[in-house]
């Protein structure tokens, strides 16, 4: 049995210790928004945080995270929206969508760390994959996250 | 089964009373929705469903894969409707359903960008019916004449007393009339809705994790499976040892397909695990052998293949070239591609005796509910299919060969499956955009003039497996898209067509031919361009004199780009243009390139006479989208075939733009209003070849053959 904190709530798995969060999260405790893309931690469609830390959850295995935070899409704010989502719609930033968890996710982390990420910042961040293109409207909401409020 | 179509018809309104927000509750847990009845909403008419809180629900036919169906479909509708936008839902209209109501729908396919071009008259049609049908309920009910009563934002209203009735009051009572058979349209000045940035339905969930995609169907007892398919394609199963998996925890099953093996378990990963634990081997055919560059030198014998069909003729090219003062030659080559969606191929089936249901992302519904039933071989109307939401389309789910292997899989198994191909399965069997070899002489006279074009193309046939009826004589029409049509004054021309088929599948990638043949149609006039010693923007014009459309996308491009004003040091521009799926588009790119090849591309101005722009911020995304599959697939797009197999096999190295790459983008739309034209593929048309114009205009390279990384370029 291995324990591990899922959006502030402990969830005990009888899983193998090498299998990926990835599938934990999916398979077992049924929280699809995080998806699978490449299972080679490249392409960010899985990214999780733990500890606050954006991971590839398609290349973490259980027994790493075990007694550590992790934050899925489906916890990244626990009442309403999170600024992140807000931007991403207030810029219609999702075509197919399928990324786009892992991308507010990613995006999320990058602000945490840097509440004024310059362009630069974000193309060290951002390596999520979208192939539909949406990076333009990606970096947009970034930076209107990271406006300060009016007066 | 169901008794009637009428009983039917009642039990599907149930069905989208019940699920609310969509298709969603229906698929987290099939069976539920339909069991708990209706809350009471009224079908007006197919399109149409009106609950008592004056919620519109708007069915979508067409799949929904990022290009903005589920917003852009019902526009149409609501436009005539004259509902409130704000009430509007949109869900799925089920193919299961279709059947049953004689393809009430019309088509489902979702490909060509045809969704809006080839609806948009039937979806304002159906707007305008219920309209009509809610103002003569309202008009029964106050006992006037119709004809005194207006509907506008969700409202009737009779002029002269003033009363007022809510849509939602009156519907049951006008599902219950005639509909009107004649109605007629607004005029495009009277629209609200349509050519008004409207933001998408979709995207409040789709930010939120919340949105089912294929590969997120869950429901109790489903088991999951991974396959392994023939590496070589059109390889067989020689022999299976599933000892080793059978063994391994969670595995319930491995399963023998044609030409493929999966595991069947409790968890994806544990499937895939024991999968990579099977002993296979392959019967992999005649095709062990083949190469990347075998495939290149027999695709190039039908350049120079005495047996090749006529595709268009004009003049006398060969006339004309001898009397030319100069000419101009070149061959072109593009490699296969691979769609890549984020989301992989997937499908959820489930079999019991002779009912079949498959939850499944698929661009063409009725493809995926015939493909169900006769893979269990039973009869179409015992087939339920759900569609999910896309993760990516392009053309790859237009094709239903993973329905056909979930549906086998459960069949074995006797239980519900979700089967999904891993990322390395996804890359290495795809319908990839096929490999096209063209031969170009162009004949210039003394004065600059183009007087002769001889084109000669050899390339794979999409439709030899699709649709082989189409194909006329070993002409295929479609594979020359680009050509065929194109809009050049040439007064000799030959068009020839060589038809040359590997054994690696083909089918529709973004855009499809109009990809590979204006890289080379754009790509050589701008080369005889430069012969003529003209600058390519005013070479053009003067050829499409007697082509406005044309003309029109390329004057404003060139406007919109600044054509021909100065640029900075070390900063070059390229210009294409190419209409294509109904549409017109141009572009130019403005780029630098370093010494070591690093390209970056400051701007990219693309513009589009689509007819009518029904959501202009969701055209823009999808120029946008067009710019990034464009370029990705210029710079690096190239699957190689070794040993008979795609060598590619994951993200790292078949390689995509990331963020980083993404290049300023400027779309500049300049509708006509007279005709209805495609959005998610024209603007990629004319992007690769405006890109090895402007790589030439800055380095005086000439690409002819793609992608650009095999030619020292990078994006910087």
């Amino acid at each position: 049995m291995i324990t591990l904190n899922i959006n502030g709530r402990a969830h005990k798995l009888d899983v193998e210790p090498e299998m990926p969060l990835l599938w934990a999260l999916r398979d077992e405790l049924g929280l699809m928004g995080t998806k699978y893309g490449c299972g080679i931690a490249l392409c960010g469609a899985c990214t999780v945080h733990v500890d606050g830390e954006p991971v590839h959850s398609c290349s973490m295995p259980v027994s790493a995270v075990a007694g550590k935070r992790v934050v899925t899409i489906e916890g990244v704010s626990p009442r309403g929206l999170h600024p992140v989502q807000r931007a991403w719609i207030e810029h219609q930033v999702p075509q197919c969508g399928y990324c786009q968890s892992g991308q507010i996710m990613a995006a999320v982390a990058l602000l945490r760390k840097k509440p004024r990420p310059t362009d630069a910042d974000i193309d060290v961040a951002m390596t999520n994959i979208c192939r539909c293109g949406t990076y333009a409207r990606i970096r947009t909401a970034i930076h209107a996250v990271a406006k300060p409020a009016k007066a | 089964m169901r008794a009637s179509a009428n009983a039917s018809r009642r039990d599907f309104l149930k069905v989208s009373a019940a699920v609310g927000g969509g298709f969603a509750l229906e698929l987290a847990v099939p069976g539920l929705a339909r069991a708990q009845g209706g809350s009471g909403g009224a079908e007006v008419n197919a399109w149409v469903v009106i609950r008592p809180n004056d919620t519109v629900v708007i069915r979508v036919a067409r799949s929904e894969m990022g290009q903005g169906n589920f917003t852009g479909l019902p526009m149409l509708v609501a436009e005539e409707l004259e509902c409130e936008w704000n009430r509007v839902r949109a869900e799925y209209a089920p193919p299961h359903e279709h059947l049953r109501r004689n393809r009430v729908w019309g088509s489902m396919a979702t490909g060509g960008s045809r969704s809006t071009r080839d609806s948009h008259e039937y979806l304002r049609k159906a707007g305008a019916t219920a309209r009509e049908m809610l103002i003569a309920a309202a008009a029964q009910q106050w006992r006037v004449p119709a004809s005194e009563c207006r509907a506008a934002s969700s409202v009737i209203t009779h002029q002269r007393s003033g009363r007022r009735l809510r849509f939602g009051q009156v519907a049951e009572a006008a599902s219950k009339l005639p509909p009107p058979k004649d109605v007629k349209l607004k005029d495009p000045s009277e629209w609200k809705l349509i050519g008004k940035s409207q933001r998408r339905l979709d995207t409040p969930e789709k930010v939120t994790g919340k949105p089912v995609f294929g590969v997120d169907v869950r429901f109790p007892g489903l088991l999951h499976a991974s396959i392994a398919q023939s590496p070589v394609f059109k390889g067989k199963v020689k022999a299976v040892d599933g000892a080793a998996a059978r063994g391994m925890r969670g595995v319930v099953d491995v399963v023998q397909l044609d030409g493929a093996v999966a595991v069947v378990a409790d968890n994806w990963w544990r499937a895939n695990q024991a999968l990579k634990a099977l002993k296979i081997e392959w019967d992999e055919g005649p095709n062990g052998n083949v190469t990347s560059a075998s495939i290149k030198a027999f695709v190039r014998t039908g350049l120079t293949d005495p047996d090749a069909r006529v595709g268009r003729r004009q003049g006398d090219v060969e006339q004309g070239l001898a009397a030319a003062a100069k000419t101009v030659e070149a061959e072109y080559y593009a490699p296969f591609l691979n769609h890549a969606t984020m989301e992989p191929m997937n499908c959820t089936a489930w079999v019991r005796g002779d009912r079949v249901e498959i939850w499944v992302p698929t661009q063409n519904g009725e493809a995926a509910l015939a493909t169900a039933a006769s893979a269990a071989g039973v009869s179409e109307r015992s087939v339920e299919v759900h569609k999910t939401h896309l993760g990516g389309g392009f053309g790859r789910r237009g094709f239903q060969d993973y329905v056909r292997q979930a549906v086998h899989i459960s069949k074995a198994v006797g239980k519900p499956v979700k089967l999904m191909w891993s990322r390395e399965e996804d890359m290495q069997h795809g319908f990839y955009r096929p490999v096209t070899a063209t031969r170009m002489k162009a004949g210039l006279d003394a004065q600059g003039r183009l007087v002769a074009l001889h084109m000669r193309v050899a390339s794979q046939s999409i439709l030899a497996n699709v649709r082989p009826q189409d194909i006329k004589d070993g002409l295929d029409r479609h594979a020359l898209g680009g050509l065929i049509d194109s809009p050049y004054a040439v007064p000799n021309e030959l068009l020839e067509f060589a038809m040359r088929n590997t054994h690696v599948p083909v089918g529709f990638w973004r855009t499809v031919f109009h990809t590979q043949n204006p890289f080379f149609r754009e790509s050589f006039i701008d080369e005889v361009a430069h012969a003529a010693g003209r600058d390519p923007y005013e070479f053009r014009r003067e050829l499409l004199a007697s082509s406005p459309r044309n003309l029109g996308v390329l004057d404003a491009v060139a406007k919109a780009a600044g054509w021909g004003s100065p640029l900075p040091a070390g900063v070059h521009r390229g210009i294409a243009v190419q209409d294509s799926h109904g549409s017109w588009a141009a572009t130019v790119i403005e780029l630098a390139v370093s010494a070591k090849g690093e390209v970056t591309v400051r701007r990219v101005v693309s513009a589009i006479n689509p007819g009518h722009v029904v959501n202009p911020d969701g055209c823009v995304a999808q120029v946008q989208s067009c710019v990034v599959y464009g370029l990705t697939a210029a710079f690096y797009g190239e699957c190689t075939v070794k040993n008979g197999r795609v060598e590619q096999s994951n993200f790292h190295d078949y390689r995509m733009m990331l963020i980083g790459d993404m290049p300023k983008v400027e779309a500049v739309f300049v509708p006509t209003g007279d005709f209805w034209g495609g959005m998610g593929e024209p603007p990629q048309a004319s992007i690769a070849p405006a890109l090895a114009n402007a790589i030439f205009a800055a380095t005086g390279k000439r690409i002819r053959e793609l992608p650009l990384k095999n030619h020292g370029f990078s994006i910087a």
